[in-house]
C-alpha cells in the first residue's frame, strides 16, 4: 500500500486550497520545512509569514488576522502548538471563537529519534478541553487533504494533528468525503469494536483482519473528529458489541479514549480498553519500533481484543 | 492643540474617570488604579482619533485598539459608552452575572471592543496580526496595542516587538502606560523592565517618551507616529496610577481595589468638582 505522511498531505493541501482562497495566509514559526507549510511558501511566498521561533506570538498574530476576516492557518510542531502556545490558544484564538486553523504536525511517539521533548502525547487533551475547538486527527493521506479543505470552510478554532510517519493510504481518493463530526465505519462486527484515531487507524484495520482470521469478528471505527465526537457510532457500537477498544498515539489520559468513555459511560456502560500511551515520556528510537515498544500496533491490539473476549 | 479641544478632552476624560469609579464602585471589584492612568490617552484615540463608527462597529476599515492591559477594562468600556457604543448607564453592571462587561474585555459580546484581553502580554501580538492583516490587503487603518509597563515583563511582548519591527507594520502603535507600579510594587523592585525606551528601540521601533497626562503631548505623538515609515512605534507614556483620584494616586493598592461607600463618595466629589471647573 502505498504510503505518505499526512504532514506532506497538509503542505499540499494549502497549496490546492490557495487557489479557491485568495484570503488565505499560512504562519509557521521556523518549521516550514518540516511542518510542509514550506510547500505553500514555495508556491504562495507573498502570503505566507515566519513568526520565527516565537509559537506564542505567531498564535495571538494568527488571532488578529482571524478578527480581519482572512482565513489563517498556523503551524508548527504539537507539542510547540498545543503545548508551549495553550494558553494563547485558549485565550487568544478559543474564547473570542477567532477562525484559527492551527495545523500542528510531528504529533505523537512516531516523531522518533528526536525524543520525548518533541513527542506530544498530549495535544488532544489539551486543546478538546478548549470550549469551541475542533480538533481533527485524519488518518492517511486522502482524509487529511479532504479535512484541510473542508475545515477551511467551517468558521471557528481547530485543531489539526498531522504526523511524521508515512501513513498507510486506505480511503479511496475518488470516492472519500470527509464529514465534521461523523466517524467513519470501515468494517462491520458484532464481538468487539476497535475505535482508532490518525495513525492508528491502518493498524486496527490490519487488526481486523487478522482477528477475522482468528474468528473473531471485530468492528472498526475511524473517528477523524475528535471533537465534537460522533456519540451516535459509539453508542452503537457499545450496545451492539458490548466492548470497545480505543487506539490512538497519545496518551490514554484525556485523548480519543477518555472522550469515547465519557460518550459510553453516561450512554451505555461497557468495557473501554484504552490502548495508548501509557502515563509515560517516549524515547529516542526509529518511529515503528517505538510504536511497537508502546503497543501502538495490529499486533497489540489483536491482543488486548482476545483478552478482552476471553479468547 | 486648540484649547478648546484640549477642554473638551480633559471633560470627557473626568467623565471616562467618573464612569471607571462607577462601574468599580458598583462592581465592588477591579481595576481603578491602571484604568486611570490610561483614561487620558484612551480618550484621546476614542473621543478624536481613531476612525471608528458606533453605529457600525464592526465596519471594516475602522482603527483597532487592543488593550493589551486588559485589566484595565473600565476605561475601556467608559470610552466606549462616551463615544456612543453603548449607554453611559450599563458602565454600572461591570462584573455583574448578567452583565456583557466581563472583568475584561471580549470580542463579541460588547461593541467597539476589538479583542479578547486579559492575561498578559497577549494583546499585543494579536494587534500585530492586524496590522500584518491591513498590510497584506492594503487597507489603511491603523492598530493600536496599549500595555501596562508591568505587563511588558511577560516573553511574549518582545516576540511580538520583533515581529512587528521585522515585517515593518508602521501601521501599528504601541503604547506603554508607564505608571511604574504593578501589584507586588514599584516595576523597579519587582522586575525592572528599564529601560524601556532603549528595549524598544534596539528591537527596531521608533520610539517616542511623554507626559500620558497632557494632551499637546499626545496628540504630538500619534501625530509624529503617523509620519514614520517602515518600523512601528511605540508611545512610552510616564503616568500616575490612579490619576485624578487624589488618594489613589501613585498607591498601587489601588491596582485592583473597588472604593468602599466613603471613598466612593469622595472619589466623584473630586472628579465632579473638576468637572465642574473646566465646565466653568
Amino acid at each position: 500500500m502505498e504510503k505518505k505522511a499526512t504532514r506532506d498531505s497538509y503542505g499540499e493541501a494549502l497549496v490546492m486550497l490557495a487557489e479557491k482562497r485568495p484570503d488565505l495566509v499560512v504562519l509557521d514559526a521556523d518549521l516550514a520545512a518540516a511542518t510542509k507549510t514550506g510547500t505553500f511558501k514555495a508556491a504562495y511566498p507573498d502570503r505566507f509569514f515566519d513568526c520565527g521561533i516565537a509559537e506564542a506570538n505567531m498564535m495571538g498574530v494568527a488571532a488578529g488576522i482571524a478578527t480581519t476576516g482572512k482565513l489563517v492557518f498556523a503551524s508548527s510542531f504539537a507539542m510547540f502548538a498545543a503545548g508551549r502556545a495553550f494558553e494563547i490558544v485558549r485565550n487568544s484564538i478559543g474564547y473570542p471563537h477567532l477562525n484559527v486553523k492551527i495545523g500542528a504536525t510531528h504529533a505523537g511517539i512516531s516523531v522518533g529519534e528526536d525524543g520525548a521533548s518533541h513527542q506530544c502525547n498530549e495535544d488532544i487533551a489539551l486543546m478538546r478541553s478548549i470550549p469551541g475547538m475542533t480538533v481533527i486527527n485524519p488518518a492517511d493521506d486522502v482524509e487529511a487533504k479532504a479535512a484541510v479543505l473542508a475545515m477551511a470552510d467551517y468558521v471557528g478554532p481547530t485543531y489539526m494533528r498531522f504526523g511524521r510517519l508515512a501513513a498507510p493510504i486506505f480511503n479511496d481518493a475518488a470516492t472519500y468525503k470527509f464529514e465534521l463530526g461523523k466517524g467513519v465505519q470501515l468494517k462491520d462486527g458484532k464481538d468487539i469494536t476497535i475505535i482508532a484515531t490518525g495513525l492508528m487507524v491502518a493498524e486496527a484495520i490490519e487488526a481486523g483482519k487478522a482477528l477475522a482470521e482468528q474468528g473473531i469478528d471485530a468492528r472498526v471505527i475511524n473517528i477523524h473528529t475528535i471533537k465534537p465526537i460522533d456519540r451516535d457510532i459509539i453508542i452503537k457500537a457499545a450496545k451492539e458489541t458490548g466492548k470497545i477498544i480505543t487506539v490512538e498515539e497519545h496518551s490514554v489520559i484525556g485523548g480519543l479514549g477518555s472522550a469515547v468513555a465519557d460518550v459510553v459511560t453516561e450512554e451505555c456502560p461497557v468495557p473501554v480498553i484504552k490502548i495508548g500511551v501509557k502515563d509515560t515520556f517516549g524515547h529516542s528510537g526509529p518511529a515503528v519500533a517505538l510504536l511497537k515498544e508502546f503497543g501502538l500496533c495490529a499486533e497489540n491490539i489483536v491482543a488486548t481484543a482476545k483478552a478482552a473476549l476471553g479468547k | 492643540m486648540d484649547e478648546q479641544l484640549k477642554k473638551q478632552l480633559e471633560i470627557a476624560a473626568t467623565k471616562v474617570r467618573m464612569g471607571v469609579i462607577e462601574g468599580v464602585y458598583n462592581a465592588k471589584a477591579g481595576h481603578p488604579g491602571g484604568s486611570l492612568s490610561v483614561a487620558d490617552t484612551l480618550t484621546y484615540l476614542y473621543m478624536n482619533r481613531m476612525n471608528v463608527d458606533p453605529a457600525n462597529p464592526e465596519m471594516a476599515d475602522r482603527d483597532r485598539l487592543v488593550l493589551s492591559k486588559g485589566h484595565t477594562a473600565p476605561a475601556l468600556y467608559a470610552c466606549l459608552a462616551h463615544r456612543g457604543f453603548f449607554p453611559v448607564e450599563e458602565l454600572k453592571t461591570l462584573r455583574k452575572i448578567d452583565s456583557r462587561l466581563q472583568g475584561h474585555p471580549v470580542k463579541g459580546k460588547v461593541p467597539g471592543v476589538d479583542m479578547s484581553t486579559g492575561s498578559l502580554g497577549q494583546g499585543i501580538s494579536a494587534a500585530c496580526g492586524m496590522a500584518l492583516s491591513g498590510k497584506i490587503s492594503s487597507d489603511t487603518y491603523k492598530v493600536y496595542a496599549v500595555l501596562g509597563d508591568g505587563e511588558i515583563q511577560e516573553g511574549q511582548v518582545w516576540e511580538a516587538a520583533m515581529f512587528g519591527a521585522h515585517y515593518q507594520l508602521d501601521n501599528l502603535v504601541a503604547v506603554v502606560d508607564n505608571n511604574g507600579l504593578q501589584i507586588d510594587g514599584k516595576i523597579g523592585d519587582v522586575m525592572s523592565p528599564y529601560p524601556i525606551d532603549e528595549k524598544f528601540a534596539a528591537f527596531g521601533w521608533h520610539v517616542i517618551c511623554i507626559n500620558g497626562h497632557d494632551f499637546d503631548e499626545i496628540e504630538k505623538a500619534f501625530d509624529e507616529a503617523e509620519t514614520v515609515l517602515n518600523k512601528p512605534t511605540v508611545i512610552i507614556q510616564r503616568s500616575t496610577k490612579g490619576k485624578g483620584v487624589s488618594f489613589m494616586e501613585n498607591q498601587c493598592g489601588w491596582h485592583g481595589k473597588a472604593p468602599n461607600d466613603e471613598e466612593y463618595a469622595k472619589a466623584m466629589e473630586e472628579l465632579n468638582a473638576h468637572l465642574a471647573s473646566l465646565e466653568a
